[in-house]
């Protein structure tokens, strides 16, 4: 236990220099999946054949390929096509994809939970069909997506670590470096398995309070 | 290298990719079940126990996951072979989501169905292997598919031990042909068209064995 306390605190700083970019990694892929999820999420619900089938086809493909596998293409396989990325580059577009297929499905089974009967409401007091979406449909679905938009955060944040695969200095190399020169493996990865945990009850606790403040009475 | 002994090569890392697949979501279910009876009709020490071990799996990437398995437990003498730990620790991160699938689909089972099956004189046993189960196996259907993919997916993790699935046969053919591009776009190919067959296969047994009038109109976890 003794030895567990000393390897922590030995390896606190280092790790806390990969947490910086794990949570970098994170909020940034979220952010713009959330964009992504948005368009993707409203062309899965109101979007005419056209816009349908293309948000379709993105959803179910990324949805049904490993992340791992993306960030493979786009960080060893697009420089033979003349892009090069960097891996924090490479990383963060990947996951920014692929959250954003996640969460245009969770805002589409939120688009969907809100009553009909709103939608009707506003287009036969002159609405138009976009006014509609944008100001009586969004923002009861974003309310209602919460939780699962929380789910998707962790997940997020646990998936970050395949950044490693591409050399990424986050939370997962960093606890790899350290325990490389300590030999100390077992204490190393308790420790990052620790620090996630911390990161992850803390990000739920913190969306549950979200989830009240924004709560609308009576829908 | 030629096409055909690439896709040769690719293939065996595909049975490979299934077996760790099956196997790792086989022992998943077991435990899942467990962690979820002991939630839902447990005493408190067994509720707060499995709780505890729901959140911190939940909370803690598969990839440390493994690492501990693979790299940390031989400080302990404990040793295992890089298939061995990416199947345990699949199995264990998995079994985290299932026991959650588990626990809603028991809960989500009526309650006035309890409530009749007692009053017409089942006991507690009865009611669960008669009543409660039957039902909550088909509310879990979908959630399972769901996580099965998941699983299948998450494979791809054992790369990093070193585990010779789809990506790392990939990844060996590419070190050698250098076709990057080519051979990443086959093996996601080859992702999608498992998942995608297994969940067309599921929904069309879903559809069978659905209960007219008790079908679960929940939306797909």
């Amino acid at each position: 236990m003794i030895n567990f306390i000393n390897v922590f605190v030995n390896a606190f700083p280092f790790l806390m220099n990969g947490l910086v970019f794990t949570m970098e990694l994170a909020l940034s892929s979220i952010a713009i999946g959330f964009v992504i999820g948005i368009i993707v999420g409203i062309s899965r619900s109101y979007g005419k054949r056209f816009s349908y089938t293309l948000s379709t086809i993105f959803v179910e493909v990324i949805r049904g390929t490993p992340l791992l596998v993306q960030l493979f293409i786009f960080y060893f396989a697009f420089p033979q096509i003349g892009i090069s990325l960097s891996p924090i580059t490479a990383s963060i577009i990947s996951f920014s994809i692929n959250s954003g297929a996640y969460q245009a499905e969770y805002i589409r089974g939120a688009i969907q939970s809100v009553d009909t009967g709103q939608m009707k409401a506003a287009l036969s007091i002159g609405m138009t069909k976009w006014q509609a979406i944008m100001r009586i449909v969004m923002p009861q679905a974003l309310i209602k997506v919460i939780p699962s938009w929380t789910n998707e955060f962790v997940y997020l944040i646990k998936y970050t670590s395949v950044a490693y695969l591409v050399g990424v200095p986050e939370l997962m190399a960093e606890g790899e470096f350290v325990a490389s020169r300590n030999f100390e493996f077992m204490n190393v990865f308790l420790s990052v398995a620790i620090i996630y945990l911390a990161i992850v009850m803390i990000i739920t606790w913190g969306f549950s309070r979200i989830e009240k403040m924004v709560r609308m009475p009576g829908v | 290298m030629d096409f055909l002994s690439t896709l040769k090569v690719l293939l065996d890392g595909t049975i490979v990719t299934v077996e760790l697949t099956v196997t790792s979501f086989i022992i998943a279910f077991s435990m899942a079940i467990v962690v979820s009876l002991a939630q839902v009709y447990g005493n408190t020490p067994l509720k707060v126990i499995a709780t505890i071990y729901e959140r911190i799996l939940r909370s803690i990437p598969l990839l440390v996951v493994m690492f501990i398995l693979f790299f940390g437990l031989p400080s302990f003498g404990i040793r295992f072979d890089p298939f061995t730990a990416a199947i345990l620790s699949l199995g264990l991160c998995s079994s985290a989501y299932q026991s959650q699938i588990f626990r809603g689909a028991i809960l989500s089972v009526p309650k006035g169905q309890i409530l009749a099956a007692q009053s017409i004189g089942m006991n507690g046993r009865q009611t669960f292997f008669h009543i409660t189960l039957p039902q909550a196996l088909r509310f879990a259907v979908a959630p399972l598919t769901n996580e099965f993919t998941i699983v299948l997916k998450d494979t791809s993790f054992a790369y990093a031990l070193g585990v010779t699935e789809l990506l790392r046969e990939g990844t060996y053919i590419v070190s050698t042909t250098y076709e990057p591009l080519l051979i990443y776009l086959f093996c996601a190919a080859i992702y999608f068209t498992v998942t995608f067959s297994t969940n067309t296969v599921v929904k069309r047994v879903e559809k069978k064995f659905a209960l007219p009038g008790f079908e679960f109109r929940g939306e797909r976890a």
